[in-house]
């Protein structure tokens, strides 16, 4: 049996919950509403991230471009998706949206361009 | 001498919903926006984090992409945009003197202004922190420019003092990029950053979050070498003596508050809120200078985005509107505060308008299970219970215009 | 538009007839005086600027010269100093304003202290002195605390910026041939029978004179030449400056003085902000500037006292100096009596600021007295012009501006409106660091003190002198403010 303690992020309440897995059951206390009850579930058995950094530009206007993971990945594989992103470089120009490293670290995920960079 | 409608200072988030909204409200008018910077889209160019447009675009998006949601906007849109351009003063009857490297030193006669001037960091000098002067001392906001913007890494081992929004993020930011944060520090007993950022940046990061300390003193003669952090009485917020601690450093971010950039208004006569450090306005955003309206943080400091670009729409069209139309004339009804409310925004609203009235208001205090009322004499307008009002999160009450005939006043009351 | 970059100039091979130690005001004002002279000159500094003792963190204040002791060799440099402030800064391009100061009293004992200091001041030859009642002192300025009862009044009292005319004087002195010599401490000197080697920061630097403006560390420069005649103490002073919205009191505002000084003051600053301080503290330590918590305290407690209205919530900073106390109790200016190849310039406290002309005026007497030729050339350069500061042009002549330079057409830093082509005028004539760039420019002085200015600061840096981020430092030395990402 193993018990987490958490605070729940949906909303400014902040519920502290505490969150139980013994077997297959979760058991999650502490919540105020239904969505901290998915909330803790999620978060215990695998919590999810976007992740945001910036990325090389070779002449660009600018020497970096905005990124993030265009959904979730797990939080168990952040180090790799940003490391992946530091040993990367994107070429001017740059799109909003442009997929800059398709199924980054293995993820499935793309991580994409969040602004335009013009070229020099 | 140029001419234009409507002339929107600042090219950031509210500046830009402002400029777009006049424009759509009188498409024959022309409007110019003045931005500092060589590109629009202010501080969100470098928040590359998400989080933002959950409200106002029901979808989750990082700043630049939400800035990008009104920049595309402008393309044809006929709204004119001199980047790189600093104003220099504007005086009561709308006139901007401003300067830029491509236009040179420009006057221009403005029918209507709309301040969009946004916010500053408050430093270090103004906490007047004791001790030595080194380098390794940034506004978090500061800090975030030179990560996200210039590629560089302001230090390896950080405190970070002030458990804000931009201190949160910058946390984890700097431990994203190879640094360690030894400590966040909070004067407070609670943090007026979101609980999102708390545990997505500090609580995934194992970084450690010490309500009720502060840094007594700053160590180190030529880089930064430590500071020492110490506990604070609850009551008095002084330090308690013996608890003083040093952590050893190279970066200190400070996170300890925004101020609204206001030097322009001031210039012009415009009356300043004591409270918000923002003009005074009514429900238009109107200042109580004719045909000035401000929006934004440069009016008071917002938690979200989302509620800058709402509140940056309704100071947009005013200003078309009294471009076409002039001042709205009408008894004018006092928003006043009570017991637990800090500030309200507006803080005058013509009585017996039409449509749908927004209040904006912080407390002045964490609360559990209060209700918050809007009485305008003995007349209840609203009363409503809130599970949780915390001073870091803005409240917004909605009421019917048309019931407001004389002055209100908003409180908190036991639940 | 790119002018040569100065500043830092390798030593010369040969040999210099005076090599001056110490680039504070005592130092860059005596190198401005013979720079006028045949006399070849290095100016040796162990920062990475000139201006970063004591000339960059005191009161600024041009003292009128009554509350020196009588016969004393500062009473007379100060009063001396004093009427020569105003062609010092009219050549130099450095701002001075005659506002006046204000000695206040409160009761009997001030008032006894207040008469003494107004005889003292006749005796020292101040002009126009004045004691006042409170009424006449409140008329001249309007912000005094009601309860003041009399009040000695100097009307040729002023305000300057010390750094400001210290940068200045040397530029002056480099126009006219003065090396500089930077990020040079001295570590040893030889007296060799035919010159004087100074060991500094890696550079071997030969002289006939020495003139040793060394401030807090003039007795160890002494000492490394024979002469342990003296000591130096230092005193720190702390300061704390408000936004220029603060400003209300446009008068120097004294204390009645103790022993340790003279006492917390009110004061505008030429660039209209308002200041409190100094404190004075003896420490041991020559390098410790740190701000207190009871510095502070101590500030805010006794400044009220003296304007009661002051805004503690417009506070932009804080900050310290360390001033240089003789034990000697005067200035000592004069030919060491144990290397007759010395010539002292040390002890010099307040008002040495105020004195720094007249110091440089009994240098180069001192000089003519031991045979060296120190009679002015034709060709000396007098002025320097200062940088054209965007933020004091009208309308006319911000476009003319603009148009000669674009660059002036971009402000870098809007709190204070600083233009771009001032920051790099103050790149081309020696700034190396965001604080040279502040002290030159003022980028980074005002109310966000940088936050916003600062990386865009460095970037200017780093492109002018052709240099990256990481190389960008805040003051020199160790004070970097970035590193590779990687």
């Amino acid at each position: 049996m193993k018990s987490t303690e958490m605070t729940c992020i949906l909303c400014p309440m902040g519920c502290r919950l505490m969150v139980t897995q013994d077997g297959d059951k979760i058991r999650v206390e502490g919540n105020s509403c239904a969505r901290g009850q998915k909330y803790g579930v999620q978060e215990l058995t695998n919590p999810e991230r976007v992740v945001t950094s910036s990325i090389r530009v070779m002449g660009g206007q600018m020497p970096l471009c905005p990124v993030k993971t265009k959904g979730q990945v797990p939080k168990s594989s952040i180090d790799e998706v940003l490391h992946a992103i530091r040993a990367s470089k994107a070429i001017a120009p740059v799109k909003l949206g442009q997929v800059l490293l398709a199924n980054v670290a293995g993820t499935g995920v793309d991580i994409v361009a969040t602004a335009n960079r013009n070229a020099v | 001498m140029m001419k234009y409608d409507v002339v929107v200072i600042g090219g950031g988030p509210a500046g830009l919903a402002a400029a777009i909204e006049a424009k759509k409200g009188a498409p024959e008018q022309r409007v110019l926006i003045l931005e500092r910077d060589q590109a629009l889209g202010g501080i969100l160019q470098q928040c590359i984090h998400n989080g933002f447009g959950l409200h106002y675009f029901k979808e989750e998006l990082t700043g630049p992409e939400y800035a990008e949601r009104f920049i595309e906007q402008l393309d044809g849109s006929g709204i004119e945009v001199f980047t790189d351009t600093m104003v220099l003063e504007l005086s009561k009857d709308r006139r901007v003197l401003a300067v830029s490297r491509e236009h040179g030193l420009i006057e221009i006669e403005a029918g209507a202004v709309v301040l969009a001037m946004g916010c500053r960091e408050r430093t270090r000098g103004a906490l007047n922190i004791p001790g030595a002067r080194p380098a390794g001392v940034f506004t978090a906001g500061c800090a975030q420019r030179l990560v996200n913007m210039e590629g560089y890494l302001p230090g390896r081992r950080v405190v970070v003092l002030g458990s804000g929004d931009i201190g949160l993020i910058m946390a984890r930011r700097m431990t994203w990029s190879g640094a360690t944060v030894a400590l966040v520090a909070e004067l407070m007993p609670y943090s007026s950053g979101l609980n999102r950022n708390i545990v997505q940046c500090l609580t995934d990061n194992n970084i450690p979050l010490k309500f009720n300390h502060t840094v007594t003193q700053i160590h180190g003669r030529e880089r930064l070498s430590g500071v020492t952090v110490a506990e604070v009485d609850p009551m008095t917020r002084k330090p308690i003596p013996g608890s003083e601690q040093m952590i050893e450093c190279d970066t200190l971010l400070l996170s300890v508050g925004l101020i609204p950039e206001n030097e322009l208004t001031q210039g012009a006569g415009i009356s300043i809120s004591p409270i918000t450090s923002g003009a005074l306005v009514d429900e238009r955003r109107e200042t109580d200078i004719e045909g000035i309206f401000a929006c934004g943080n440069v009016l008071h400091v917002h938690d979200l985005v989302d509620n800058v670009s709402e509140e940056a729409t309704i100071a947009g069209r005013a200003a078309a509107d009294y471009v076409k139309q002039g001042a709205l004339s009408g008894p004018i009804a006092q928003v006043r505060t009570g017991r637990g409310v800090r500030y309200a925004v507006p803080q005058r609203v013509h009585a017996g308008g039409e449509g749908k009235l927004d209040l904006y208001f912080r407390v002045d205090n964490a609360y559990r299970g209060m209700r918050v009322q809007l009485r305008s004499g003995d007349q209840l307008l609203l009363d409503r219970k809130k599970q949780i009002m915390t001073p870091g999160e803005m409240e917004k009450i909605t009421i019917d215009a048309s019931k407001v005939t004389g002055d209100l006043e908003l409180m908190l009351a036991e639940g | 538009m790119h002018t040569p970059i100065a500043g830092e100039c390798a030593p010369n091979q040969g040999i210099y007839d005076i090599a001056i130690i110490g680039a504070g005001i005592t130092g860059a004002a005596i190198a401005r005086q013979l720079s006028h002279t045949r006399l070849k000159i290095a100016l040796i500094d162990a920062q990475e600027d000139v201006a970063m003792g004591a000339s960059r963190a005191n009161s600024a204040i041009v003292h009128a010269g009554y509350d020196c002791p009588n016969g004393s060799l500062e009473a007379e440099l100060n009063v001396r100093g004093n009427q020569m402030f105003t062609q010092w800064c009219d050549e130099l391009g450095v701002p001075l304003s005659r506002c006046g100061s204000l000695v206040i009293g409160f009761d009997e004992q001030d008032e006894q202290v207040l008469r003494d200091l107004f005889e003292r001041g006749q005796r020292n030859g101040v002009p126009d002195l004045a004691l006042i009642s409170g009424e006449q002192a409140r008329e001249i300025e309007p912000s005094l605390n009601l309860d003041v009862t009399l009040a000695l009044h100097a009307p040729t009292a002023g305000i300057t910026c010390p750094y400001q005319l210290t940068i200045a004087c040397a530029e002056n002195a480099r126009a006219n041939g003065v090396d500089w010599v930077l990020n040079a401490p001295v570590t040893g000197i030889d007296r060799r029978d035919d010159q004087l080697v100074i060991h500094a920061g890696g550079h071997t630097i030969n002289a006939r004179y020495v003139v040793n403006a060394a401030g807090v560390f003039a007795d160890e420069v002494s000492r490394m030449m024979g002469d342990d005649s003296f000591t130096i103490k230092p005193r720190k002073g702390e300061y704390m400056l408000m936004d220029r919205t603060a400003t209300d009191t446009w008068t120097v505002v004294f204390q009645t003085p103790s022993k340790l000084g003279k006492g917390i003051l009110v004061s505008p600053t030429v660039d209209g902000n308002l200041f409190v301080g100094p404190t004075a503290h003896d420490q041991m330590d020559k390098l410790d500037t740190e701000v207190t918590d009871e510095g502070i305290a101590e500030l805010t407690r006794m400044s009220v006292k003296s304007v009661p209205n002051l805004n503690f919530r417009a506070v932009i900073t804080s900050f310290a100096g360390v001033r240089a106390q003789p034990s000697t109790g005067d200035f000592i200016i004069c030919q060491s009596s144990i290397e007759p190849r010395l010539i002292q310039a040390a002890g010099i406290c307040s008002p040495g600021l105020t004195s720094a002309p007249a110091i440089a005026e009994l240098v180069q007497q001192i000089m003519q007295r031991m045979g060296i030729d120190v009679s002015e050339r034709q060709d000396a350069i007098k002025e320097r012009p200062a940088i054209r500061e965007f933020r004091h042009m009208n309308a006319s002549a911000r476009r003319a501006a603009i148009a000669e330079n674009p660059l002036y057409g971009r402000i870098i830093c809007r709190c204070e409106t600083i233009s771009e082509a001032e920051i790099v005028e103050a790149i081309h004539r020696g700034a190396r660091s965001l604080d040279g760039v502040k002290r030159r420019t003022r980028a980074g002085m005002g109310r966000c003190q940088g936050g916003f200015c600062g990386p865009r600061v460095m970037e200017i840096l780093a492109r002018e002198l052709d240099l990256t981020l990481p190389d960008i430092t805040k003051s020199g030395g160790d004070s970097w403010l970035v590193e590779e990402m990687q």
